[in-house]
């Protein structure tokens, strides 16, 4: 009886996933969503504690879950700008969990039911302390390196025979792994079973130190997988269709994801996970010394007034200063005047998928005149100011035209097609992939240069002062 | 909109899967499941890895058409939902924590119960916070 109504219990939480994500195809029912989401997981977590072989340690759970909550509620406070750490840890925890648990079954059935490791399960087993474990320290970096800890660098760290050293790892490992298939309760299998979980750890950290800032979007989205396919894992050991499903549904989304990050940096999987982009090339010898011009913040002010359609392009340098604020006061004073604005948005602006729009959304610009770069190219040759704050690669045209450099077929936004661009930069150094930006020498760009909130603030300052002049 | 029939698609899915996932014990694997039955998660279901396999294709097909449609205004939510949702994993930890096991199996399994729970608890605020900030024309002021 109690088994039937897990059973069934289980069956409504996976369709109020599916469900979940089906209503995030729009911003208008996205919010059902979560609740959606929520009732799934009460309902499986409820349908699971009562089952009857859970008769003892309630203690222990009640604790753990408080625990959660305790840990879980301030990291669901953090500001925007920290979303992609945030998400990367939770990766984390989602590896973590699920390699503790397959570590947890492997062993009591190792002394307790050895007939429960059959070669399916061991298999399963195997796989899930495999993606676990190199999800959980891999996303640690990966949140270490956005949060500019200290002590883990930050731009690539490459050695030789890299590639070598870290698909070696991975092989060695599931050689180990399919030994322990063969002999799941063996003297030396636990022995084993530790080097496996040793080697998963160590590759997690080899994965992602030769992975650069301008990579993380991509790389985000495929530990996104991993950690979906590791409860995937899990269900297969514990026997559990809704932690397949559930899990499924998860990796199927990192996947997409990461298929899409990839499209828009016009490169593959392997291409950035073994690829070490944002290697600084050695700088071109000779050429001639291309100078930038400037422009006077007053000077800016009064071109963007007689404009009648600017085009934002944000960037990473814009969630860094965190002057998404100051630029909803400069959409608004532009708005006064009746211009158009809208911004252009690539897919792989900032440091995850989406990043800007989120950002954006926090400073209340409507979703409505955030639009993607598919829709915004055809428009840009009609666009009297682009203004780019704090984006570099994603405006470059040698994209375009330069076959030697990194970024060469990666779609841009055609900044360089409107009549006036004004680039708001920290310094002139060039962008996280060490790569010279042909769109800062052109005839009709001008620099601002300085940090993008204090820019931002004084052409604001300068806009609704400047009113008061005619 | 296209919305309609991806439910009813999903829905008539999932009946076939639950079918499918109904114990039929193989002969060969009834030795093995009476020997695992006292441990065995499932509360002594077999071991029918044939459906659970099924579940999880369909399910991966499910998830990349859903999942495809998604706004991609939304991804970052996206990203922080599918999060939560895959803490899924606490069905598991409950079992290891709650279970008449050895202590330093139950100490595992607290572990990876406070790791989802921070999942689920972090994933669904945040992306509701999210959510909460996206406005159209009209919502605005």
């Amino acid at each position: 009886m109690i088994e039937t109504l897990t059973q069934l219990s289980y069956v409504v939480a996976t369709a109020l996933f599916i469900l979940a994500l089906h209503w995030m195809n729009d911003p208008r029912t996205a919010r059902r969503g979560v609740y959606a989401g929520v009732a799934a997981m009460l309902i499986a977590v409820l349908a699971t504690w009562a089952q009857p072989q859970i008769i003892v340690h309630h203690l222990w759970i009640l604790l753990a879950i408080a625990a959660g909550f305790i840990v879980g509620w301030p990291l669901s406070r953090v500001p925007l700008t920290a979303v992609p750490q945030r998400t990367a840890l939770s990766h984390s925890f989602g590896g973590l969990a699920a390699g503790l648990v397959g570590a947890a079954e492997y062993f009591l059935w190792r002394t307790e039911a050895p007939a429960n490791l059959t070669p399916f399960r061991t298999t399963a087993i195997v796989a899930e302390i495999i993606l676990g474990f190199l999800t959980f320290t891999g996303s640690l970096m990966a949140a270490g390196k956005l949060q500019e800890v200290r002590w883990i660098p930050q731009r690539p760290v490459t050695f030789p025979l890299q590639n070598v050293v870290n698909i070696g790892l991975l092989v060695l490992a599931v050689a180990l792994g399919a030994g322990l298939v063969l002999h799941p309760a063996a003297i030396w299998s636990a022995t084993v079973f530790l080097v496996i979980i040793g080697l998963a750890l160590a590759f997690g950290v080899l994965l992602i130190i030769p992975i650069g800032g301008a990579d993380m979007p991509t790389v985000i989205s495929i530990l996104n997988s991993y950690a979906g396919l590791s409860a995937v894992a899990m269900g297969f050991v514990l026997d559990n269709k809704l932690l397949i499903t559930a899990g499924a549904l998860d990796g199927s989304s990192g996947l997409i994801l990461s298929i899409i990050m990839c499209k828009a940096m016009n490169r593959s999987f392997t291409n950035v996970l073994f690829g070490a982009f944002g290697k600084v090339e050695a700088p071109k010898a000779g050429g001639a010394q291309k100078v930038y011009k400037t422009e006077t913040i007053e000077g800016a002010a009064q071109v963007l007034e007689q404009a009648s359609l600017v085009v934002i392009v944000p960037g990473y340098g814009m969630a860094v200063a965190q002057a998404q604020h100051k630029v909803r006061e400069l959409y608004d004073q532009l708005k006064k005047r009746g211009i158009t604005v809208k911004f252009a948005i690539h897919p792989v602006a900032g440091r995850m998928p989406g990043h800007m729009n989120v950002l954006l959304a926090e400073a209340d610009i409507p979703y409505t005149d955030l639009v993607e770069m598919d829709e915004i190219n055809p428009d840009m040759p009609q666009c009297d100011v682009a203004l780019v704050i704090g984006a570099n690669d994603v405006v470059n045209p040698a994209a375009r035209t330069e076959k030697g450099s990194p970024i060469y077929g990666m779609p841009i936004i055609d900044a360089d097609k409107a009549r006036t661009v004004f680039a708001i930069k920290r310094s002139k150094n060039p962008g996280f992939a060490g790569i010279d930006n042909e769109l800062y020498y052109s005839d009709k760009t001008w620099m601002l240069f300085g940090d993008a909130k204090a820019v931002v603030g004084e052409l604001v300052k300068q806009l609704s002062g400047g009113s008061g002049m005619h | 909109m296209s919305g309609r029939p991806i439910a009813t698609l999903t829905i008539s899915l999932l009946a076939g899967s639950a079918a499918l996932a109904a114990p039929s014990p193989e002969p060969a694997e009834v030795s093995a499941s009476a020997a695992a039955a006292a441990h065995a998660p499932g509360g002594g279901a077999s071991l029918d890895y044939w459906s659970m396999l099924f579940v999880f294709m369909l399910a991966t097909f499910i998830g990349i058409g859903v999942i495809r449609r998604v706004s991609r205004l939304l991804h970052t939510p996206l990203m922080s939902l599918t999060n939560a949702i895959s803490a899924i994993a606490v069905v598991g930890s409950i079992i290891v924590t709650g279970s008449d096991h050895p202590l330093r199996i139950r100490i595992l399994g607290a572990i990876a119960l406070f790791a989802s729970m921070t999942n689920i608890v972090s994933g669904f605020l945040i992306t509701d916070r999210m959510l909460k900030m996206f406005k159209g024309d009209g919502g605005r002021r």
